[in-house]
Order: structure tokens, then sequence, then C-alpha cells
């Protein structure tokens, strides 16, 4: 973690980096016992979902845009990367006339499940990229609304595109070996790249928090006149906001699909959009490990209840409520305000 | 048979039909949402639950009580109605001060608390509602109003049912425009949509308005709700997928007119209807592809004013 000596303010500033590094570490030393203590399957989904938040939190909560689409970039990543994992074999349409589509090939032989995340990122990136540059062009409620509206369309694509299986999903996902080398059918291997994905993600969206380019999009979030009126052109910090977050939500999904061995379309659907909000609402919005902690609770919970069948979604809109009539600030957010440290 | 772009002309009217019953809900629905919207500033994303919650209050005000279905067009409305007074005084109301994205998320948490719990009651399978048979007599009119049985207009056969609920949704669409555009009661809303501290101060009572207009609202949700429940099954999810299709209605409208939304909805339920017809993959996505295209030409929306 870097620290900025900086002589302006330097108790409050020590003060909060110290908090967070203290954190940092205890997140660290809970990853490292957690396997012996939990099953691994379930802090692999945990870990993913936290991801998945971290990166929800990075807009909502440091850009002040509230997307209620990341499922799009989620699920489509987790199909991607399993597509490229089971088949290889790219069939990319192109226009040919009115209604018709020509299918370009690109023959790949099944790719090595890091190959294969890659791949599912870097399409997450680009749908973030055309979402992202749709979605800016207005503001405030109707960017939740546009971006809902275009995650149901790839909602729509996924159930009739035929690579993604329809109701079925992509089955049986195999998990390969890392590099070639390392077999992940081992759960703790598994689990350690699961721990790297996520620690990877998770430091960089705190570089980019902490970057001018996160100061600048806080300030964006504050007062989006002031800061065009000080010349910045914030258009282009939204998207690169936008598409920084699509794909590390975008990794998350990707790595789920080669835990799981499976990408469905419960992933892409929009009840997934509503709990990627709700992990970070619940963890703090725009705290630094509150969609942590806001994903293993949900998480958690949904394995708990799980016998409960439909109460476990009147149970999380409950939750909704009662966060934000009387628990804006979560878990995380209520802790740092109580010690009074950023967290 | 006569061919029109080389389909079947009874395929493309009756298409054509099925979109104008989309576009009415479509209307009704972000109506609705354009009016709570301009008061409260709040999207109220239950508004799809709500709608359902209309065709269930129908469904088991038939099947405990014996309601028939015209009592239950107004009755309804106005159960649902007041279940939203009761939501906004107990909860909306502490949100007006904070950031409109409360709202949102507040009203998707209800949505999917009464979701879940249609669901668990009834699970996720529709409940038949059968056309209502009854006869309705309207004074002065000759002729008596059933609502089962189909027409014969030459072109195509027009199902009675369905020409009433388009009937029904342009009267209450134009009705509220009337009302909010034309009359005294209107001109307060509008003024205390732009101005509520100034329109207090004249001594009306804002909040109340407030509520009434979410319990108006919501109501008009209801309404739909019941219109829809003989068309389509009254099952827990009706309202969820079509509430998204009307927020990508409102994008394309914009919310700041109630006419905008009116002929937005039935535009856009014609184009879909369209689309069934020449191009049946794209039907269920070519609406949010008409929002981008909006997106990118117009961002306002087509009625909306840059704000």
């Amino acid at each position: 973690m870097e620290r900025v000596a900086d002589p302006m303010a330097p108790a409050v500033q020590r003060g909060r980096v110290d908090a967070q590094t203290v954190a940092f570490v205890a997140m660290l030393v809970a990853l490292a016992i957690a396997p012996f203590v939990a099953y691994p399957v379930f802090l692999m989904k945990a870990l993913c979902f936290a991801l998945f938040a971290c990166a929800f939190n990075l807009l909502i909560g440091y850009g002040g845009l509230l997307s209620f689409g990341h499922a799009l970039f989620f699920g489509w990543a987790s199909y991607v990367a399993a597509h490229m994992a089971k088949v290889g074999v790219i069939n990319l349409p192109y226009p040919a006339g009115v209604v018709h589509w020509g299918w370009l090939t690109i023959p790949l032989p099944p790719l090595t499940p890091e190959l294969a995340i890659l791949f599912g990122t870097a399409a997450a990136a680009l749908l973030g990229l055309v979402v992202g540059a749709l979605a800016i062009r207005r503001q405030g409620i109707y960017f939740a609304m546009i971006t809902l509206a275009l995650a149901q369309m790839m909602f729509f694509f996924a159930l009739q595109a035929k690579f993604t299986g329809g109701e079925d999903g992509i089955q049986g996902v195999p998990r390969g070996r890392l590099f070639g080398i390392i077999d992940l059918s081992n759960e703790m291997a598994m689990y350690a790249v699961v721990v790297a994905v996520f620690l990877g993600g998770f430091l960089l969206i705190y570089r980019i928090i902490h970057s001018p380019f996160g100061e600048v999009l806080k300030a964006i979030r504050e007062n989006e006149a002031r800061a065009i009126s000080l010349g910045y052109r914030t258009e282009r910090y939204k998207l690169l906001a936008f598409v920084l977050s699509a794909s590390i939500a975008g990794l998350a999904g990707a790595t789920k699909a080669i835990v799981f061995q499976l990408a469905s379309l419960t992933d892409v659907h929009w009840t997934m959009s509503g709990e990627v909000v709700l992990m970070t609402l619940v963890g703090g919005l725009g705290t630094v490990f509150g969609p942590v902690v806001g994903a293993v609770v949900i998480v958690g919970m949904q394995n708990y209840l799980a016998t409960f069948g439909e109460w476990v979604t009147v149970i999380q809109g409950a939750i909704f409520v009662v966060c934000v009539l009387l628990f804006r600030r979560g878990v995380i957010g209520e802790i740092a305000h109580l010690l009074r440290i950023k967290l | 048979m006569v061919e029109i772009f080389g389909i079947p002309s009874t395929a493309l009217f009756g298409q054509l039909l099925l979109g104008l019953i989309n576009g009415s809900f479509y209307a009704l629905l972000s109506l609705g949402l354009a009016v709570i919207f301009g008061m409260l500033n709040i999207i109220n994303f239950a508004h799809g639950a709500q709608y359902m919650m209309g065709a269930f209050a129908a469904f088991l005000l038939l099947q405990y009580l014996n309601v028939n279905y015209f009592a239950a067009l107004v009755l309804a409305p106005i159960v649902v109605g007041a279940i939203g007074v009761v939501i906004e005084r107990t909860m909306l109301q502490w949100l007006y001060k904070l950031d409109h994205l409360y709202g949102l998320l507040l009203t998707f948490g209800l949505a999917l608390v009464i979701e879940g719990i249609f669901r668990h009651q009834y699970g996720s399978a529709g409940q038949p509602f059968a056309i209502p048979t009854g006869v309705l007599e309207v004074p002065f009119w000759p002729y008596e109003l059933k609502l089962t049985g189909v027409r014969n207009l030459g072109f195509m056969f027009l199902p009675n049912y369905r020409a009433w609920v388009i009937f029904v949704s342009l009267v209450v669409c134009f009705g509220t425009w009337f009302v909010i555009e034309r009359t005294k009661l209107g001109s307060y809303l509008r003024a205390a949509t732009e101005n509520p501290t100034l329109v207090r101060a004249f001594g009306i009572n804002v909040p109340r308005m407030i509520t009434l207009t979410y319990g108006f609202g919501v109501g008009l949700a209801a309404l739909a709700g019941v219109l829809a429940a003989p068309i389509y099954n009254v099952s827990p999810q009706m309202g969820s997928d079509l509430i998204i299709v009307v927020f990508a209605v409102v994008v394309i409208g914009g919310m700041g007119s109630i006419m905008g939304a009116i002929v937005t909805g039935f535009g856009l339920g014609i184009i879909e209807g369209l689309t069934k017809v020449f191009y049946p993959e794209a039907s269920n996505t070519v609406i949010f592809v008409i929002m981008a295209i909006v997106l990118l030409i117009r961002p306002a929306g087509l009625f909306g004013r840059r704000a």
C-alpha cells in the first residue's frame, strides 16, 4: 500500500492510511485462515461477488453514478470466459444485407483458464465502452434506467444467442490448468487463484481511487458543473470510470465462470444487478472495504437461507428498505463513522 | 388473402392490435411514472409490482368477495393506491431531502418484497383470469357493452376486450392529461413541481398533494394491472419485466411532458408490434435499440427538455 507524505495535513492523512492498512492486513489474515474454517467453494463465491461489488462501488461510491445494469458485464464476461475455456472457436456476426448476418469464424482451441478470464474481461471492457458511452449522455436517475434497460437488452441477447446455450447456460466448463501447468481442479489451487485475482482487482481499485484521476472523479460526484468550469472534460472521466468498473466486474464474472464451471442466465438477469447494489449498500457506499463485507454478508445469508425459497427475495428487499431508511452508511461506513477513521 | 409487403394483412393487423394493447400499458405505466417523478422526484421502481398488485387485487376480489370486474376496475386502484399512500407516508417522505437515487433503491427493495410475498403465496405460475362476461349498460347508449366475443371489422377480427382496453387507457390517459394541464388542481400540481416552497407559502398543503399524487400514480399502475389481468395471466412476475421496458419508454420520451409519455407509450407499442411481424427475433429488444438511437441523436429524449 502506498503512503504519500502530505505535509499539509499530516495527522489526518496518517491516521487514515494507517486504519486502512490495518484493515487490509486483517483482510489478508482472514483470507489465509478462511479456507481451513469455511468451505472453499463458498469463499470463492463470496470473493467473486466481493470483487464485483468493489467494481460497482468504484462507480457509485466515487463517481456518483448508479449503474443498475452491472450484471451485464459480470454475466457476459462469464459467458465469454466459459465459452473460451470450453470451446474456443469465435463466431463473430457481421451485417450482410438488411436483416441477415454473416459469420466470421476465428478457429481457436479451448484456452487455458487465465486466457479465458482475460477474454471475458476484455469483452466486458468493450461492452462497458459501448454502454458507458450511451449512458453518460444522461445524468442521475436516467443513468440508472438506461443501464438497466441496456442490460435487459443484453439479457435477451444471451437468451437468444446460440453460444450461450439459452436456458441451459454453458455447463461443464473445464477449470483446466493455469498457464498449462497448475491443475485447478484442486480446490486449494483454485482458491489461491481466486484470492490472487481478487487482491489484484481490489488493489487496482484502491490505486484508482487514490490517484489524481480518482480525485477528479470525486470532484465530479460532488459538483459536476464546477468540475466542468475548472476545465475537466467530465464525460471522459466518467466514461473511463465506467469502462474500468465494467472490466473489473467482468474479471469477477469470468473468474466465477471458471470456479463454478458454469455460465448461466442468472448472472445476466436484472436481479443480479440488484444484488450487487444491495451488497455495496449493506457494506457501505463509497468505502474501500464495505463492498467486501457486504458481499460476504449477502452471500452468507443466501447460503444459510437457501431452504426458505421465496423468503430470500423478501428478506433482501426488506434489507434494501431498512438500509435506505435507517442505515445509509452501511456496516463499514457506520464503523468508520464511530471510530472517526476512513475505511 | 390480402398481402402487404409480403405479409398477410390479418397477421399484420393482428400484431398492430397487439402492439396497441402493449402500447396502452406502456402509456398508462409511463404516465404514472412521469406524474410521480414530477412531484416526488423519485423513480418508482415498485411501479411494476404495483401493477401486478392491481391484477391480483382484481383476481382476489373476484375469488373471495365475488366482486365483478367492473367494480374491481374501480376498487382495485383505490385499494392499491391506498397502500401507495401508506408507503409514501411511512417511507418515501423521509427521502425527499436526499439524493434521488435513494428513492430508486427503496422502491426497488419494496418491489422485491412485494414480488417475493406474492410468489411465495401463489407460486410463479400464472392464475387464469377469464374475460368478464357481464354486460355493462351505459345510460343513453343504445348498444349493450359486452367484453367477450369478437367483432368482424372486415379486414380483421377485433376481440371486444382488446378494444375495451385501448378505449379505457386512452380515456384515462387523456383524462389525466386534461386534469394536469387544463384544470386549477393541475395548475397547483405543476406549480408545486416547480417551486414547492412558494406554493406552500400560498397556503396550499403541498405534502398532502405529494402523498395523493403518489397514491394516484400507484392507482394508475393498479388500473393497468386490472386491465391486463384477462389478457396476460395474473402472475407475480408480470410487472418486473414490463417495468424495465417502461423505463426505456420513459428514457425515450423524457419525463417532462405528460403528452410525451402517452404518445411515446402508444408509439413504441405499435413499433414493437410491427417488429414482431417483420423481424420477430428483435421484438424483445427493439425498444432498447430505439432507446440507444434516441440517446445518440437526442440525449434529452424526444419530449424532454435539456436540464
